[in-house]
């Protein structure tokens, strides 16, 4: 399922002395099956932007294509744009309101009006995918478990609704070092499995970098830099001008050449470097 | 939807009424709801509009933005109309079946249609030119020779500002609540009257339970700053009257007085 955007502009509370241009000129094409991060700081659009991925909000002038349906126009139905593109807010956890896992996951489905037995086989499809235990956890109440419980609960509520294309906004703030890679690392597996469209949400480099196809970079409503992590992290002065910075492994890495020892700059990973580093003391022992 | 509201809203522009003490301000509201009731024809009400649109002016808030508080409202102010036009006696302009429109009802109408219409602009004008924080202060400091009869003023302006501080948080979580669960399907906007308010339950309870999860927080953050309420509290900002506060609410006085003047006169 693939994204296109076109012109897009979102202001503010228009006319008032608090308006504010969230959105400026947005250009953007997302291909069917590609794996995206946005990255940029707090009030850079990223969310407003997505918020438009499934009409929740509406733009102020452009043209979104969802599959080559424009979701803009007045005559679409906002629930079949629902259907296909899911939207995981921000501290999900806070959207939770039922007496059981099982309910709270089902919400989402009851309202695309699937069966039963359907609904059943997805809840359990969603807990699997979110490393949740069916059996032990689906009558808890979701307020009696861990923080990064309830966090995985509320994205197997969207993860029930089979989106083909899947928006999370900063799935891992606030959780810990563990807590996050457990979630980024299901999201990866999810997306190699079923081969959906993702689009990842936050602002720290280091989650974004090793995992996604491509990264945006938004910064004042605008798109600052576009293209693969590799690409994007060359420039590293634009990056570091609107107060983005790159992983320290690839910080690293570039004092290393800096120094004069002569390594490849664009690494992402500390498994990456690892390699490189050894190949170049190897290398210099049998000089 | 819910940005539409006004009332309570605070536009800051700096203006000469931005600028003054807020229990001048508090005063000359309430002498001016009086003053709306005192009112009692339209050349009175002509001169109670210059007033208020001369107050507009001088705060710098658009008049649209102004108006704006009043659509909110238009129901009850139609509905009043109505009613008035309908149900007082007297000589009969028309009828229709067995209602009938009485020269005097169109007045009082007219008249009650009015009254509400000045009574939400002119609060509003409170509400736009004081912050909130500020406001409370006001009304602290005005209950404070009520203290001795018990009343409590301190806690009562301490609940109101925390109230008051709270509206924008809540707005802003219910609409996020809102959209996260549209965005699972749905639908807070077509069906019966059941079934809204059934659509409800995934709203209202995560607000429930954060607005308490708020409320513990600020308690414990406040005993963890070792509030305990008015005793030996001192000010950073000490509210004092200058000149041009007289100044206003002698306007406001001079107001009253002929606004009296005429409804005893004449």
């Amino acid at each position: 399922m693939s994204v296109k955007i076109e012109n897009l502009f979102h202001i503010y509370n228009p006319g008032s002395p608090f308006e504010t241009k969230a959105l400026d000129d947005i250009n953007l094409e997302i291909k069917a099956g590609e794996f995206v991060g946005l990255i940029g700081h707090t009030g850079s659009g990223k969310s407003t932007l997505t918020q438009h991925l499934n009409g929740l909000l509406k733009p102020s002038k452009g043209k979104i294509y969802i599959n080559g349906e424009d979701i803009t126009s007045k005559d679409i139905k906002l629930r079949d744009i629902r259907k296909k593109v899911g939207l995981v807010f921000q501290y999900p956890e806070h959207q939770l309101f039922e007496e059981t896992v099982y309910k709270d996951i089902a919400f989402g489905p009851i309202n695309l009006g699937l069966s039963e037995d359907e609904i059943a086989a997805r809840i359990r499809e969603a807990m699997d995918l979110v490393k949740l235990p069916f059996e032990e956890l689906k009558d808890r109440s979701p307020f009696e478990l861990s923080g990064g419980q309830k966090r995985r609960v509320a994205i197997a509520g969207v993860l029930a609704m089979k989106p083909e294309v899947l928006i999370l906004d900063e799935p891992t703030a606030g959780l810990d070092p563990r807590g996050r890679d457990e979630i980024l690392e299901q999201i990866k597996s999810l997306h190699q499995k079923v081969q959906n469209t993702v689009i990842l949400v936050s602002h720290s480099m280091e989650d974004i970098a090793r995992l996604v196809d491509r990264i945006i970079v938004m910064h004042k409503g605008k798109i600052a830099l576009t293209g693969t992590s590799r690409e994007v992290f060359k420039e590293v002065e634009t990056l570091e001008s609107i107060g983005l910075g790159i992983p320290q492994i690839t910080y690293l890495m570039k004092m290393l050449k800096e120094n004069n020892i002569q390594l490849r700059e664009d690494i992402l990973t500390i498994e990456e470097a690892k390699e490189e580093i050894m190949k170049w003391l190897r290398g210099r022992k049998n000089a | 939807m819910l940005k539409d509201i006004t009332i309570g809203q605070y536009y800051p522009t700096g203006s000469y009424i931005h600028q003054l003490d807020p229990r001048a301000k508090i005063l000359a509201t309430f002498a001016y709801i009086v003053g709306l009731f005192i009112v009692d024809n339209f050349f009175t009400y002509g001169l109670l509009a210059l007033f208020v649109l001369a107050c507009i002016h001088i705060s710098k808030i658009p008049i649209k933005y102004m108006l704006k508080g009043l659509k909110p409202l238009r129901v009850i102010i139609i509905i009043t109309f109505i009613i008035n036009i309908f149900m007082t006696s007297g000589e009969t302009l028309f009828s229709i079946g067995p209602l009938n429109v009485t020269i005097e009802g169109l007045y009082q109408g007219t008249f009650m249609a009015l009254r509400l219409m000045f009574l939400v602009v002119g609060t509003s004008m409170l509400t736009l030119t004081t912050s909130p924080i500020i406001l409370t202060d006001g009304i602290e400091n005005l209950l404070k020779p009520f203290k001795k009869i018990g009343v409590p003023a301190h806690e009562l302006a301490m609940m109101m500002t925390i109230a008051l501080r709270f509206i924008p948080t809540l707005l802003e979580e219910t609409d996020k609540i809102m959209k996260a669960q549209m965005a699972r399907g749905a639908d807070f906007e077509s069906g019966n009257i059941i079934n809204r308010a059934k659509s409800l339950v995934p709203l209202l309870v995560p607000l429930f339970i954060s607005a308490f999860r708020r409320a513990d927080e600020l308690a414990m953050a406040m005993e963890a700053r070792c509030y305990r309420g008015d005793t030996n509290r001192t000010r950073m900002k000490q509210m004092i009257m200058t000149g041009r506060d007289y100044k206003a609410l002698s306007i406001m006085t001079l107001l009253m007085a002929m606004l009296v003047y005429i409804r005893v006169s004449f």
